[in-house]
């Protein structure tokens, strides 16, 4: 049971809350920049709104979401109360007062820096500290995570972690590891600048830090639904979970794989040698091990729900799955965005292919596919799993929760579709206006009217989805079933030591990391001439 | 870890199949990025292996050092450095010995930096754009024949001191882009026109770049037209000759009629 239902429904509130409004500030954006519209007279509107979207939607939601959804694993799979609930509020309370004040700020028009960490551009201080704060409350999320499984560990020794933990313990460590080049940057370089205790910045090296935690972040945002693939979906519909050991090897290659990969977002970049930059997409290509392992169990998974219910042939079986049950849907939907979203990305890591479409609308339209796509629709999953035994009452219709997740995945492609249209026709990301008025123009004015039509249907499902989630708390009181994580179709009596823990994963995540990042950093930290004069945006130290 | 253990975990084929596959992988990476791939470039500069291990690593080599010299400028081009801290706080007393000195700018420019004839208004003016403007005038860059001599005898430290003393005067009030005409809010994207408002006024100022608002119409339309007809030659990097030439007659008297329009 879920022992401190306050803290995880405190967390998911939050996090669904301003997610939200920040649903709202996106489809705006699609919408002023359309051809429905006039060109918006003050452009810094537009880009205070994408900073604000960005930076709740990046860092804000699926880090609370993360947390929360860690807080009840934690107590589900270990079975004991969480150790350190003070440590979690503390954490809570401080991601509330860092977003404040980094929204605040934003709101004011100080800090139109596009919810990046990309010198010269450099806000007001407050919008960093107010950051930082939010990744220290979530440091205390880690911390309690690796508290509460060596707890468990001591009280159980040699009993095999149970694979909800052990996956969520991994994506904590990854995010502490992810979150540290992103630190560097901003405690020694931009918050110095944005206070005025210097003027110019190294802005090779703070971009080198900053893609440290740019790009193994998805992968923490990814976390939770990769969990929910694996420990809720065999179970929700009936089925058993393939493979506990090919599961435990996905989270242990995410671990060592996301980490030595973020210079490939710096292809463009002068100052990072083009050996690092192919080293970088070695190993992004790797990612997709880890990634194709999950789809390949997870079909294996359902396939084996579907069988145990009668499907048959070669092919037959997919029409026997449970397709009215949302956790069957919301996967299934998932897949074909991941895939989408993958093949997208697959592009953007090769070194040749990334400079066409690189910082066009198709990297937006990739990384929408991903997160917003097939990530966040497991978000919803997650929580209309959860919510019952959080509410303790029961969930209403599952014909709006499909409905609800049909008009997410719909809207999703009807989004992101024309964006990689747009991306290949070159139409830049970011911008608050667009000339339609070229040759050609009005090819890019449709795909830009579709993407508001796209967003507006995203608006209705997520304004569905907090409905549901609201009328959960006045539905009549039940008393749910135990909550229980998939069944592997071989449970496992004990665990090879590396499969049970993650001390390995993390000595090769940290040892890639030095290896990948160790001479870049080290070589633009001693590059005097990469010190530029900062570029104040907004605020003014 | 004891001895014993840690004989142990190096055996453990969980061990020595992880970290191995990933040294292995990584040796691999390391080959074909640093060695193979540079060596296949057909380029002079890169032969030999150390130089393409050196050059895919990105150190800085000799062999980027341009041997020849740049050809030398057609014509004489602003050497005004922009850095931020021209726009920092002024130092101690600057404001003061500024104003002091501006005791001779006040025919033209104003007792307080506004002025009512056709001249520009320095009140409120950036630090940095008026400094440059000066350094420009000093050098012969931007050609004046009444700013020439008023600026001969002033040193570095005088024009920083000017450009604190007006930077510190109450600037006009900026207004919102509602009724900007399009040049100023949007600028012409398809003819390389970015909005006027970007960098003079009612978005946003850079650095450098004097902000606008509540200049003479007629100083405005000048500048504009020296700057299109080449005669006006301190922009950096050619952007507001680049800009002005691609503005038409009813888009320069827009832009001129909008920041005058609260001259006072």
């Amino acid at each position: 049971m879920i022992y401190n239902k306050r803290l995880v429904l405190a967390h998911f509130w939050l996090a669904f809350a301003v997610f939200g409004a920040a649903i709202l500030l996106g489809e705006w954006q699609m919408f002023i920049r359309s051809p429905l519209h006039g060109w918006l007279r003050n452009a810094d509107l537009y880009y205070r709104s994408v900073t604000a979207h960005g930076t709740v939607m990046g860092y804000v939601f699926p880090t609370l979401v993360a947390m929360g959804f860690g807080y009840a694993f934690s107590e589900l799979a270990l079975r004991q109360p969480l150790i350190g609930t003070r440590w979690a509020w503390a954490g809570f309370y401080l991601i509330i007062v860092g977003t404040l004040g980094a929204a605040i700020p934003v709101g004011l028009g100080l800090d139109s820096v596009l919810y990046t960490f990309y010198p010269p551009m450099v806000g007001h201080a407050s919008y960093y500290i107010g950051v930082v704060l939010v990744v220290v409350g979530s440091w205390i999320w880690v911390a309690l995570m690796g508290v509460n499984l060596y707890a468990w560990k001591r009280a159980h020794r040699g009993a095999p972690v149970p694979l909800a933990m052990f996956a969520t313990v991994a994506g904590a460590y990854l995010w502490a590891w992810t979150a540290v080049g992103a630190a560097l940057e901003l405690l020694f370089q931009l918050i110095p600048v944005a206070l005025g205790w210097s003027s110019s910045i190294n802005a090779g090296l703070a971009r080198v830090l900053f893609s440290w935690t740019l790009h193994a972040i998805v992968y923490f945002w990814l976390m939770p639904a990769y969990i929910a693939f694996y420990t809720i979906v065999p179970r929700a519909i009936g089925g058993r979970l393939y493979s506990d050991t090919m599961a435990r090897i996905s989270f242990a290659l995410f671990l060592v794989f996301a980490m030595p990969i973020g210079i490939h977002h710096l292809f463009a970049d002068p100052q990072v040698g083009a050996g690092f930059k192919f080293l970088h997409s070695v190993f992004t290509a790797m990612v997709s091990v880890p990634t194709l392992l999950t789809v390949f169990t997870i079909c294996a998974s359902v396939e084996i729900a579907s069988r145990l219910r009668g499907g048959k042939g070669a092919f037959g079986w997919v029409k026997a799955l449970p397709w009215d049950n949302p956790q069957m849907l919301a996967l299934a939907l998932s897949f074909v965005m991941l895939g989408f979203g993958g093949a997208g990305g697959l592009i953007n890591m090769s070194y040749q292919l990334n400079s066409t479409i690189h910082n066009t609308q198709w990297v937006t339209a990739h990384f929408h596919l991903i997160f917003a796509g097939a990530i966040v629709i497991m978000y919803f999953a997650i929580a209309y799993d959860l919510w019952p035994h959080l509410t303790g009452r029961a969930m209403g219709s599952l014909r709006l929760i499909r409905t609800q997740l049909w008009l997410w995945f719909i809207g999703m492609i009807v989004l992101t579709f024309p964006w990689h249209y747009a991306g290949l026709l070159g139409m830049p990301r970011r911008m608050a206006f667009y000339d339609y008025t070229a040759p050609g123009g009005d090819t890019e004015a449709l795909t830009v009217i579709m993407s508001v039509v796209g967003g507006a249907i995203l608006v209705v499902s997520a304004a569905i989805f907090l409905t549901v989630l609201w009328r959960n708390h006045r539905a009549p009181q039940i008393a749910p079933e135990p909550y229980t994580f998939s069944k592997p179709v071989h449970e496992p009596a004990n665990l090879p030591w590396a499969l049970n823990g993650l001390g390995l994963w993390v000595g090769l995540m940290i040892a890639l990391t030095l290896t990948n990042y160790g001479f870049p950093i080290a070589q633009l930290m001693r590059l005097h001439e990469a010190q530029v004069p900062a570029v104040y945006v907004g605020g003014k130290p | 870890m004891s001895p014993g253990s840690r004989r142990a975990l190096l055996r453990s084929r969980w061990f020595t199949v992880s970290v191995g596959g990933t040294f292995a992988l990584l040796v691999f990476s390391v080959f074909v990025g640093f060695v193979w791939l540079p060596s296949a470039q057909n380029d002079a500069l890169f032969k030999g292996l150390w130089n393409a291990f050196c050059g895919a690593a990105g150190v800085p080599k000799g062999w980027l050092v341009p041997t020849a010299p740049p050809p030398p400028p057609s014509h004489p081009t602003s050497a005004v450095v922009l850095t931020p801290d021209l726009d920092n706080r002024a130092a101690d007393g600057s404001v003061g010995r500024g104003g002091t000195l501006a005791l001779k700018c006040t025919m033209c420019h104003g007792t307080r930096g506004v002025s009512s004839a056709d001249i520009p208004s320095l009140a409120g003016e950036g630090a940095a754009a008026v400094f440059k403007q000066l350094k420009d005038f000093q050098a012969g860059i931007r050609i004046s024949a009444v700013m020439r001599p008023l600026v001969m005898d002033l040193s570095d430290q005088d024009m920083r001191d000017l450009s604190a003393f007006y930077a510190s005067l109450p600037a006009p009030a900026s207004r919102d882009l509602a009724s900007a005409p399009d040049i100023i809010a949007v600028g012409a994207p398809m003819r390389n026109i970015p909005p006027c408002g970007a960098c003079h006024g009612a978005m946003t100022t850079k650095l450098g770049t004097p902000g606008l608002d509540a200049q003479p119409r007629a100083y405005l339309k000048a500048q504009l037209a020296a700057f299109a007809h080449g005669t006006r030659q301190n922009d950096i990097s050619g952007q507001m000759r680049n800009v002005a030439r691609n503005m038409t007659e009813a888009e320069m008297d827009a832009a001129a009629d909008y920041y005058a329009g609260i001259r006072p």
